[in-house]
């Protein structure tokens, strides 16, 4: 069989994808119980009778998670249907604690929206959003015996307390004429909706935990031969590709299905309409059920619940709270601040550019928030391998920090130990500067006497300055500095040096 | 009164609680007579598939002590219940009939469960039920048929047999049924007591172990209609756990049921469903005759009767045996091994579900599932979900086009008197035409009352009178059933129940 | 309306995840097909214009605040278990030897 490489498999046909997006939402609770929604508690110990799916329990909806989808709908675009409803998907499956999942299916709550993403040369590519519709996760498998997979597994054990958390599932149109820049599309695209929900604040959106989760429909059609319209040239079979579950890996999958897909028609053989499974590790796909087995889900109307009736006076004021756009609010705080684009990207990777906005917001210039919160800060969080946002401080503290150095009663060095004792929760940073002692030395006369000490020891110096060597001054500052264990205000020592030198600075 | 002639057994939950607020009895005597009963004749009869003595003469001695202390105690603390094995008890053992679910435990109460133990009523324990509530005739319970008390070859109705025939062989004043389409008024008609399936929503059912979702609903069964009025007072209400659960106050049953004793019903109409009157034949002789008399009664007492038609009630049965194995297919899904219940093992999971839902569920539920897996299945639902869908909406136009005419509607409960154990056990179809005059209502929604309206005179066993009223208006069912009641009862001597033949009493 | 085969039963018996011998395939299939027959007859009447009804009394937007309820303790939770290990409920194998 010929062996195509992505490129070349976008030169001989014209690729169609879609992807499916779960987002999980941040509620407190469970979509259709009170247990709690949570990530990493102990097995089976956020589940009740309902997420049990035990013999006569009944789901009732969360509100919030209603007020969370309906969020994202507009955030997508999507019109609000009037009335909504759930529906049961039957199948059996020993995650999933009713043996059928409620979810949407005639009736989704959002649909028909479009979505613009901005690729990172600044193309703006808009795709279809087909529906955003509400249902519940199933709980955990975990595979006990031979490689630790499904396959081969001796037993598998089974904790539900996953099991009922809320999801918006987010159905794309079948996106075409993307020709080569079909992996970056499907990737910025599900960067996109991360940005949106973090923004939205309606989910943590951490790929890494399964909070966003995506599979990638792609197949393989000819391209249009002359006098022939693209558009008239009938989809391939497609393969879904579960669970693909960081924007790296949305890449890799797109590249792997296009090469796979396409050396299979070139080498004269069909392409399966399949599910496959994405290998991290490989960063290659597997079959999964085939289309044979395909289970027949018997969707109906969910008996035990009601139709979702949001108000047209819900609704927009819901639709007042859809922040910008997160492409163009970093377009336009890119602007504002003035940072490069290296800069800007910087921020951006290290999931900074919230943060720093709210410094900026309390009031602190853009580059000073931006140099706390990617230099000491990413350093504090690196070291404890948390992410930024997960640091026990506030915007609002490390603006008051900085006001602190330029009202001029720290230095930097103070105020990165006064941000120590911030982050070990000894309270604001003015607290932890007056509780620790930190302010700069002011106090003229010990200054003098500590650069009369410093001077007498090193008197060559002295001389190099009076002859006009004024940069030597700095090894008394920082003599001076080291004596008064760095709370000496360096300007005002400088100022002291050069007038016992009697060089007016 | 010498204690020892008066049989608690026979009296109305409304005397026993009259007597114990008097300090005339104990819940703990009342508790124990009840037990003794059991004892005595359930072994023929076999009512319950639990029995919590223990459990109910704890909470008789609590009542009886805070009785004594002068606590202000609900209306029918310390009056003994049975409570169908569909709903679940918190640590008493639940199975809905089925073998499947033999032997579990429940980790929760149903909220029903939770407004019996609240009204402080002793649980007798779990009455005997079609598996999962399905039949007519308690002979598809996992665990053996119960027998009708006043034959006891025949059937004591079903899904909820256990309930009725505790109650007319007096091992409980008071008993919880559940009706998806019949199966609280359909046991009443055949064992001469009284069943009434609420609103839809007017009784929580979490807890319940679901059917058909939206066609369940639990209800009170008692012997009088002012027993059952009190029984469901204690059920009804809000339920914040049941998204389904109405909105609105518990219907004034009791003031209802006392205003009907008062035997006049002067400005009340009265419709006759002529599809469900059995006018176009097929129902027994003595059925109609009792049905004919009894509308002679409401006429006596005031009331105007005037017939009504309801057309689509030719596809009501067709529609019910579409929606119910539907979602009953679904609803069942989760007896997979996994988290409770049975489990047959096999070498992977889906083979352990195969054969222990092989094993673990019996014919008539394997039938239903089938048809609800076929009903909903691609390329099907729209010609039997989606049209079973729509037949309902044509079944409440109709019940709206009457109730325009009329207060309430009547019929007979049910085509026949009581048949014989294992007559139409091989032919469901014949099985399911038990309910033709009871489903339509649960298709609609509307609350529904089963009374007995005296025994048909070729065979001397009970028949049924049903009354319908609009969604909301309980009440109306318990004015007209207990003016009914009070015209027969004065006839009769008595409650009908009385005249049931002695049971043989067990050693 | 078709009426039900053998092989439909046996196809969804498999999807309602329910074994049958030859003999529950014979003696349900038989009467199967009459209850099917018999039921079809609810495509008869209702036309395009007839709404379908979900719920019987129609209500909507009952929804819970999110606020946390109580859960099961891990015990209770597991209490009927036919088999449990480490907190988590135990299963044979999800895939056989041959897949
Ligand atoms: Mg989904
Ligand atoms: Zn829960």
């Amino acid at each position: 069989m010929t062996t195509m490489t992505y490129e070349q498999a976008m030169e001989e046909f014209d690729p169609v994808f879609g992807i499916e997006v779960h987002v999980e939402l941040n509620t407190k609770t469970k979509m259709f119980c009170g247990c709690a929604n949570e990530f990493g508690a102990e097995p089976n110990t956020q589940v009740c009778p309902v997420c049990l799916g035990l013999p006569g329990a009944m789901p009732v909806t969360n509100d919030k998670a209603v007020e969370s989808a309906i969020r994202l709908g507009l955030a997508l675009g999507c019109s609000i249907r009037e009335s909504s409803r759930f529906a049961r998907k039957n199948y059996f499956y020993p995650d999933l604690a009713k043996d059928y999942q409620i979810s949407q299916y005639d009736e989704p709550t959002c649909y028909e929206g479009s979505l613009d993403v901005v690729l990172d040369d600044g193309t703006v590519v808009t795709i279809g959003i087909e529906r955003a519709h509400m249902e519940e996760d199933a709980g955990k498998n975990t595979h006990v015996g031979g490689t630790g997979g499904i396959q081969g597994a001796d037993y598998s054990l089974v904790d539900y307390n996953r099991g009922g958390v809320p999801l918006v599932e987010i159905v794309t149109k079948p996106i075409t004429g993307m020709g080569a820049r079909t992996a970056e599309v499907a990737r910025a695209y599900v960067a996109t909706i991360r940005d949106i929900v973090r923004a939205l604040d309606i989910s943590d959106g951490r790929m890494e935990q399964g909070s966003v989760r995506a599979d990638v429909n792609l197949s393989l059609r000819p391209k249009a031969v002359a006098g022939e319209s693209q558009d008239d040239v009938p989809f391939g079979k497609r393969s879904e590709t579960k669970n693909v579950n960081s924007l790296r890996a949305i890449e890799r999958a797109v590249h792997f299905e296009a090469a796979r897909q396409a050396s299979l028609l070139l080498g004269g053989q069909p392409v399966v309409q399949e599910t496959r499974h994405w290998h991290e590790d490989t960063s290659s796909t597997t079959p999964g059920r085939s289309k044979e087995e395909a289970e027949d889900y018997r969707y109906f109307p969910e008996p035990d619940l009601l139709p979702v009736e949001p108000s047209r006076e819900w609704v927009e004021e819901l639709r007042s709270t859809i922040p910008e756009h997160p492409a163009k609010m970093r377009a336009r705080l890119r602007e504002e601040w003035g940072f490069s684009d290296l800069e800007m990207r910087d921020v951006v990777a290290a999931d900074a550019l919230i943060l720093i906005a709210a410094t900026v917001q309390a009031g602190t210039t853009a580059q000073a928030a931006r140099k706390w919160w990617m230099g000491e800060l990413s350093r504090v969080a690196n070291d404890r391998e948390v992410a930024l946002t997960a640091l026990p401080v506030t915007p609002d503290a490390i603006a008051e920090l900085q006001g602190l150095i330029d009202e001029g009663k720290i230095n930097d060095k103070l105020a990165r130990q006064a941000l120590e004792g911030v982050l070990a929760g000894e309270g604001s940073p003015a607290e932890v500067v007056a509780s620790r002692g930190l302010e700069v030395v002011s106090d003229d006369s010990a200054l003098e006497k500590a650069v009369d000490d410093a001077l007498a020891a090193q008197p060559d110096v002295l001389a190099k300055i009076q002859d006009g060597k004024v940069q030597a001054a700095g090894a008394i500052v920082g003599a001076v500095m080291k004596a008064t264990r760095g709370q000496a205000d360096a300007g005002r020592v400088r100022e002291i040096i050069l007038q016992r030198a009697g060089v007016e600075g | 009164m010498s204690e020892h002639t008066v049989d608690w057994t026979r009296a109305t939950a409304a005397r026993m609680a009259d007597a114990l607020a008097a300090g005339e009895v104990t819940s703990v005597e009342l508790v124990q007579a009840h037990l003794d009963r059991i004892a005595a004749v359930d072994g023929p009869v076999h009512a319950f598939l639990h029995i919590d003595a223990e459990g109910a003469l704890e909470t008789a001695r609590a009542v009886d002590a805070d009785r004594a202390a002068g606590k202000e105690l609900p209306r029918l603390a310390g009056v003994p219940i049975g409570i169908k094995d569909v709903l679940v008890t918190k640590g008493l053992p639940t199975t809905a009939g089925s073998r499947i679910l033999e032997g579990w435990i429940p980790p929760y109460d149903a909220t029903v469960t939770r407004r019996v133990r609240e009204a402080r009523m002793p649980i007798l324990g779990k009455t005997n039920m079609d598996e999962f509530a399905m039949g007519s005739s308690t002979e598809h319970s996992g665990y053996g048929p119960t027998c009708n008390p006043w034959d006891l070859e025949r059937i004591p109705g079903g899904s909820g047999g256990g309930s009725a025939a505790a109650l007319a062989a007096f091992e409980a004043p008071l008993t919880i049924g559940s009706d998806t389409g019949g199966s609280i008024r359909q046991p009443a008609s055949v064992t001469a007591t009284v069943g009434v399936k609420p609103t839809y929503g007017g009784v929580s059912r979490f807890g319940a172990i679901a059917l058909a979702s939206s066609l369940d609903q639990l209800g009170p069964c008692g012997r009088t209609v002012l027993d059952t009025a009190l029984l469901h007072e204690v059920m009804g209400g809000h339920d914040e756990m049941d998204a389904t659960s109405l909105n609105e106050p518990v219907p004034a049953c009791v003031d209802a049921a006392l205003e009907g004793a008062q035997m006049d019903l002067t400005g009340v109409k009265i419709g006759v469903v002529r599809e469900l009157s059995g006018a176009d034949g097929g129902y027994q002789a003595g059925v109609t005759q009792r049905f004919d008399e009894s509308l002679e009664r409401l006429k006596g007492m005031g009331a105007e009767i005037v017939e009504v038609s309801c057309p689509s009630f030719e596809y009501a049965l067709a529609a019910y045996y579409v929606i119910l194995p539907s979602e009953a297919s679904s609803n069942l899904a989760k007896f997979d091994s996994v988290r409770f219940g049975l489990r047959v093992e096999k070498t992977t999971v889906e083979k352990t579900m195969l054969a222990t839902r092989a094993e673990g569920f019996g014919d008539e539920v394997k039938r239903r599932i089938i048809l609800g897996t076929y009903a909903l299945s691609a390329g099907y639902y729209d010609a039997y979900y989606g049209s079973a869908q729509k037949v309902r909406t044509l079944v409440q136009r109709d019940f709206d086009a009457a109730f325009a005419q009329c207060d309430v509607l009547v019929s007979p409960t049910t085509p026949t008197t009581p048949f014989k154990i294992g007559e139409r056990i091989d032919d469901p179809l014949a099985m399911y035409l038990n309910d033709i005059a009871t489903i339509p209502a649960n298709l609609a929604g509307i609350p529904g009352m089963s009374l007995p309206s005296g025994v048909a005179p070729e065979d001397g066993l009970p028949t049924g009178f049903q009354i319908l009223a609009p969604a909301h208006e309980d009440a109306r069912l318990y004015r007209i059933g207990a003016a009914l009641e009070a015209s027969l009862t004065a006839e009769w001597g008595g409650p009908l129940s009385a005249q049931a033949p002695e049971l043989e009493v067990a050693e | 309306m078709s009426s039900l085969e053998r092989s439909d039963v046996a196809r969804l018996a498999a999807l309602a995840r329910i074994d049958m011998t030859d003999a529950d395939l014979d003696r349900l299939s038989g009467q199967l097909a009459v209850i099917v027959d018999a039921v079809a007859k609810v495509a008869e009447v209702a036309g395009e214009d007839v709404p379908a009804t979900s719920h019987p009394i129609p209500m909507a937007n009952i929804h819970r605040e999110d606020e946390v309820r109580p859960s099961l303790s891990q015990d209770d939770a597991l209490a009927a278990a036919p088999e449990a290990e480490d907190g988590r409920f135990r299963v044979p194998q999800i895939l056989g030897e041959e897949a």
